[in-house]
């Protein structure tokens, strides 16, 4: 979303992994010896939930990873707060490695610095609206009265003003996300963790909450790491990428990195039933060059410039209003075709 | 005498052994144990004597209050009102009173008793495996064989009666409070932990409030089986609605026993109805519609 505000590293991962069972230790110890996740589990029982993993976050970007059901994509996102512990490697945030964080160093790491969002909502539901976007603040022991003016700001951010003495079982699955991102936010975490935040809800609903994600995030410039199983969704709201299958890294890059030069065979069918006109940026195909005629923004996607195209060549603007480059109809069929 | 098992040990020493040394306990203890119990026993004697000094009528008011309190249902208040007025015409009201008063201490301290337990017992799944065969035991014991010790400890009255009452009742609750609290949902669980809490905030703010309905069916168990006791407890000196039951069948008086134990029974309705209107309440402030 806005890749030119990245200031620096936000998280560094470095060589985690995770043996799930009874001694992982003594399991872990086989893999690095060289044992494959089927023979693991065969001759110990233990599973390997995620291998060497290695990534870099940055400061202010959304960072996707995405993967299919059993990936390790949700253990993954779990080692960032820590409520899953690697069994090697290291997690740096700001620098720090939490991994070394005492009990009460970590919650209050939970509490102010990272907060997470989740693909069933995990509301409270004996709890208003109002009450459940206060609970991280008044776990942290912020006082009542402040809690709830800030827990109002986020109800209202999110767009469900008027609905703050409701339950949230009163509430379709759209708004109880948005209750969920209201509370995640109230806090004022740098870090937003959100575990297929999007998933359960309709497509059409889905749509505007990554929508409105994105605005947010326009206006408050959070380090996001969002999971999903849907590349349609991690091309749309990602800066960087990160494909994970069988607990391992297969790529990491910008959308249009991995949708032009896909890793493997297994990223490379992922890619191929792509929405490439609403997926691939006009930034991302512009060529030196300045046209006469039309212009559009950077940010925009390729099926909004179709109409300008089919009279010629579009000017490609950045944010900022400087000339990124010129739009060719011949570069964007040829994009399109993959 | 002949046995049909071979006398691989000597059982007869055994228990010669077991009966003296809970003799010499009696003997040590007896006396510390009447002194430590002997606020409850207050409490116990202030609240029957209490409730048969307050007017007929007060009684009456008061549990179709709380009845009404508990379901927002005029019908189940009325049914109330008409099975308390049953118990006065049955002409057994104060033993009612004092079968109330041994029930509600006994449930209130099970409860006191039960929740924690059943809190600690959700916490550790070894504590839990030690635990569930305890309370099997407790249950499926024949009741008199708790009796016998405490009217030992204690010698015949309401403390024994209370005591192997709460014994006999307390399962429910434990057991219903360690399920509540373990089939909370785990994702929420989890989202308390993402936020910070400590697990002292869990507990309380998310695991035993989602637990509440399961709980509350525990207690109203228990006060049901607290109420199956009075018959029982009457036998060492409980009193109340169980002593004239026991006495009916002493005397051969079939209209003795038969009127006490309506009385019984139209109480276990009044008491089932009030715990679990109050246990439908708190199911439906979970799941909050429309």
């Amino acid at each position: 979303m806005a890749a030119t505000l990245e200031t620096g590293t936000k998280i560094r991962v470095e060589g985690v992994s995770k043996v799930f069972g009874k001694t992982p230790e003594r399991a872990f110890a086989l893999v690095q010896a060289g044992m494959g996740k089927a023979e693991l589990l065969e001759t110990t029982g233990h599973v390997l939930g995620l291998h060497d993993i290695d990534l870099t976050i940055g400061s202010g970007e959304t960072f996707v990873i995405m993967g299919l059901s059993g990936s390790g994509k949700s253990t993954l996102i779990r080692h960032f707060n820590r409520l899953i512990e690697p069994t090697a490697g290291r997690i740096l945030v700001d620098g720090e490695d939490i991994l070394r964080l005492s009990e009460p160093a970590l919650r209050s790491f939970r509490r102010r610095k990272i907060a997470m969002v989740f693909q069933r909502f995990a509301l409270l539901p004996h709890r208003t609206v109002l009450e459940n976007v206060m609970f991280g603040l008044l776990i942290d022991g912020v006082p009542r009265a402040r809690a709830e003016a800030r827990a109002r700001e986020q109800i209202a951010l999110v767009g469900l003003d008027g609905f703050e003495a409701r339950h949230p079982a009163q509430l379709s699955g759209g708004m109880q996300q948005r209750v969920g991102l209201a509370r995640a936010l109230a806090t004022d975490a740098e870090i937003l963790l959100m575990d297929e935040a999007f998933s359960a809800l309709d497509p059409l609903i889905r749509h505007d909450m990554q929508m409105q994600l994105k605005q947010i995030q326009s206006r408050l410039h959070k380090t996001i790491v969002f999971i999903t199983h849907d590349l349609d969704e991690a091309l749309l709201l990602g800066d960087h990428i990160a494909i994970l299958r069988d607990g391992e890294l297969r790529q990491v890059g910008t959308g249009a990195e991995i949708l032009a030069a896909p890793a493997d065979d297994y990223v490379a069918r992922f890619v191929r039933d792509v929405n490439r006109a609403r997926t691939i940026r006009c930034g991302d195909l512009a060529e030196p060059g300045i046209a006469a005629g039309a212009e559009i923004g950077a940010d925009a996607a390729l099926e909004q410039a179709f109409g300008a195209l089919a009279r010629g060549p579009v000017t490609v603007r950045g944010a900022d209003g400087a000339p990124r480059g010129v739009l060719t109809a011949g570069r964007v069929l040829a994009a399109l075709a993959g | 005498m002949q046995s049909g098992f071979p006398d691989i040990w000597d059982t007869r020493g055994f228990a010669r052994a077991l009966d003296s040394a809970f003799g010499a306990l009696v003997a040590a203890w007896g006396d510390t144990l009447e002194a430590m119990f002997l606020p409850i026993l207050r409490m116990l004697i202030l609240m029957e004597k209490g409730l048969q000094a307050l007017p007929w009528w007060v009684v009456l008011v008061a549990l179709t209050a709380l009845a009404l309190h508990a379901s927002r249902s005029w019908r189940t208040a009325a049914l109330v009102a008409v099975l308390i007025l049953a118990i006065g015409l049955l002409g057994v009201w104060n033993d009612a009173m004092a079968t109330i008063a041994l029930m509600v201490v006994a449930t209130l301290l099970s409860i006191v008793i039960g929740i924690p337990a059943g809190i600690l017992m959700s916490r550790s799944d070894r504590l839990r495996a030690l635990a569930l065969p305890v309370l099997d035991i407790m249950q499926t014991m024949p009741i008199f064989v708790y009796l016998i010790p405490f009217v030992m400890l204690f010698g015949p009255g309401k403390i024994p009666a209370l005591l192997a009452t709460i014994v006999f009742a307390v399962p429910p609750v434990i057991r219903l409070t360690d399920l509540g609290i373990r089939q909370v949902d785990e994702e929420i669980v989890e989202a308390s932990r993402a936020f910070g809490a400590s697990p002292r905030q869990q507990l309380w703010s998310v695991q035993v409030p989602l637990a509440l309905p399961s709980i509350m069916a525990g207690v109203n168990q228990t006060t049901m089986m607290a109420l199956s006791m009075v018959v029982i407890a009457s036998m060492i000196g409980a009193g109340g609605l169980g002593y004239q039951v026991l006495q009916g069948i002493q005397r051969l008086e079939v209209s003795r026993g038969l009127m006490a134990g309506l009385g019984i029974v139209l109480l276990a309705v009044v008491f089932d109805r009030i715990a679990q209107a109050y246990g439908r309440r708190m199911q439906a402030n979970l799941h909050r519609e429309g």
